[in-house]
């Protein structure tokens, strides 16, 4: 059985068995290869639910502040971001039940066309689930990652230039920025309730990465979602990885 | 009278273009698709000054920022950017009239660019948008190898005349000169027949969770057209101030916000407002649907929500399935 399935099995099963009252999982788009986060109360929905290489959007941001007992499937890079929601004191854990899915990498769609892995994916460390109650299918994911030295490759390069080049670099894509918000709104760590970027005197993209990179360090879970969504093609995680990159050092 | 079509090679076309960038500045090409970011930002940029204050004594100076009113050409406008322009006329031209879009606007020139195929998220045919048929003051096609031009207005008109030297006169042959039809591959938008009862549809309840609020959709879209005003102090004590205009997004918390409240207090009512005005409040003013079918909010949206969607959500009969 295919994860799929499994999912749609489990939340029968757990709904039925009165564990858990609502499900966040994904659901077919309007196109094939779009499915979208969605909250499924009902079990006659429950045949709605999608799982494959097309599910980019991470659902553990949705958890923040729910009230019901809902059940969430989360992958390594997602895991990860749920299990420091839950440290950052913004779900209850006892609010959630998790099951940890297996996962072999997501697929950029751009224009209907199906494009390589993310650049989260091809450079994602993660094999373990920090939280979970229960598996599906996680036995395939590697038990050792081979993306060690891919993961801060494109840091190291960026270190090795010289600062007016890296400077030039940064300027060039942050000129692209057009201060929509969907970097920080689909970051796992961005939450706070009010937000500096909210005040109506408008941010200039350098000034609007600087800060948002310096608030998320040490909380980044490097998830790469803030890539992923920008629609200038700003690689946004690369500034906390080289936060990471430091720290780790 | 009907402006004659004229023809030219392919491979003459990029002297067309240093022709008309000798006398003002040209944005765009005839590329192979529509761009990234939609055309509106001309005529509404993501940010503007709108004037400045000075403190003399004890009164204050309004300067007004300049209007912007050197002549520029936008190239490969596609039919449903060109759709889309027109929406935004009708809003911005129409009492009370937009003195900075006007100015731009009016220095304006569009040539646009027929589509031979369709995009894969494009449904610019499901509101009504011929691709093969963009309006503008220019409209240009590539049929067999061969690059066509036919002014539109009188505008249009005076661009040509830029380029007589350069282009050759055809003679009306019927199919011949008309650009190649893209077949229908659009998604359907199947909308209810009643979309104003559609506000109190229970769907909305649920749809909205997904959206993350972030506003990428309006501003790519050609036809969002809202913004936001504020003022800056630039010296102490408001000696100098200036005061901004720039892009929100009716998914923003802060967007209707006034004195006593919002009008629109969570996020269901924000996401509802956009696919409201799009597909209802704008076809109730102007005759029109807001929604072009350009796509972009379908490519871009970070978590797969989009008026397709949406479309397809509130035409289901069995809509509690989702509540
Ligand atoms: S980086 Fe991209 S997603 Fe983030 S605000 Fe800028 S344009 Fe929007
Ligand atoms: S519909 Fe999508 S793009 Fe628009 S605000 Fe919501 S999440 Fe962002
Ligand atoms: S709503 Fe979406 S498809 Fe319609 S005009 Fe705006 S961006 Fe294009």
């Amino acid at each position: 059985m295919n994860e799929q399935e499994k999912m749609r099995t489990r939340a029968k099963e757990l709904h039925a068995a009165g564990i858990i009252k609502q499900v966040l999982a994904w659901e077919a788009g309007a196109f094939p290869s779009y499915p979208a986060p969605a909250f499924f109360t009902k079990p006659n929905a429950f045949e709605k639910i999608v799982y494959n290489e097309f599910c980019t959007a991470n659902l553990s941001k949705y958890v923040i502040n729910i009230t019901e007992k809902t059940l969430i499937f989360l992958r390594p890079c997602d895991a990860h971001s749920f299990a420091q929601l839950v440290k950052e004191n913004q779900v209850k854990r006892e609010n959630t039940y998790v099951i940890a899915v297996g996962c072999e990498g997501c697929v950029q769609v751009d224009e209907g066309e199906a494009r390589d892995l993310l650049e989260s994916c091809r450079t994602c460390t993660k094999t373990d689930y920090p939280l979970f109650d229960e598996e599906i299918n996680t036995q395939n994911n590697p038990r050792e990652s081979t993306n060690k030295a891919a993961r801060f490759a494109e840091v190291t390069r960026l270190d090795s230039e010289e600062n007016t080049a890296r400077y030039a670099f940064w300027q060039a894509h942050f000129s692209q920025c057009i201060r929509c918000n969907a970097c920080r709104n689909i970051c796992p760590t961005c939450h706070c309730k009010e937000c500096v970027m909210d005040s109506d005197h408008p941010l200039d993209g350098q000034f609007y990465h600087a800060i948002r990179a310096l608030h998320q360090d040490g909380r980044c879970t490097d998830c790469g979602q803030c890539s992923r969504v920008c629609p200038r093609g700003i690689p946004v995680h690369l500034l906390n990885r080289k936060l990471i990159y430091t720290s780790n050092k | 009278m009907q402006s004659p079509v004229y023809t030219c090679s392919l491979d003459n076309v990029t002297q067309l273009i240093n022709r008309i960038a000798e006398k003002m500045p040209v944005y765009g090409d005839f590329g192979s698709s529509k761009t990234t970011l939609s055309p509106k930002g001309f005529f509404l940029p993501a940010l503007e000054k709108l004037y400045e204050t000075a403190k003399i004594n004890d009164s204050y100076k309004i300067t007004p920022a300049p209007p912007e009113n050197a002549p520029f050409v936008l190239l490969g406008i596609r039919a449903c950017d060109a759709a889309a322009i027109e929406i935004l006329d009708g809003v911005y031209l129409n009492d009370p009239i937009d003195p900075q879009y006007k100015a731009r606007r009016h220095a304006s020139y569009i040539v646009t660019f027929a589509c031979e195929t369709m995009g894969a998220n494009c449904f610019c045919q499901s509101v009504n948008i011929n691709p093969a048929a963009p309006k503008g003051d220019v409209k240009a096609w590539v049929k067999n190898g061969t690059f066509f031009w036919l002014a539109q207005s009188e505008k249009g008109e005076r661009l040509t005349e830029l380029l007589l030297d350069l282009l050759e006169r055809t003679i009306p042959a019927g199919n011949d000169l008309l650009p190649v039809e893209p077949p229908d591959s659009a998604p359907a938008l199947p909308l209810p027949a009643d979309m104003l009862s559609a506000f109190n549809a229970p769907v909305w309840d649920n749809l909205h969770r997904a959206c993350i609020a972030c506003g990428t959709c309006t501003f790519l879209c050609p036809t969002c057209q809202c913004y936001d005003i504020s003022s800056h102090e630039c010296t102490e004590n408001s000696e100098k101030t200036h005061c901004t205009r720039q892009w929100d997004a009716c998914l923003y918390p802060g967007f209707t916000q006034m004195a006593h409240g919002n009008p629109r207090p969570s996020k269901k009512e924000r996401f509802r407002q956009r696919f409201m005005h799009k597909l209802v409040y704008h076809m109730q003013k102007y005759g029109t649907s807001a929604c072009v079918g350009c796509g972009r909010c379908v490519n871009k949206c970070p978590v797969n929500m989009n008026i397709v969607k949406v479309a397809h959500v509130l035409a289901q009969e069995e809509v509690n399935a989702y509540v």
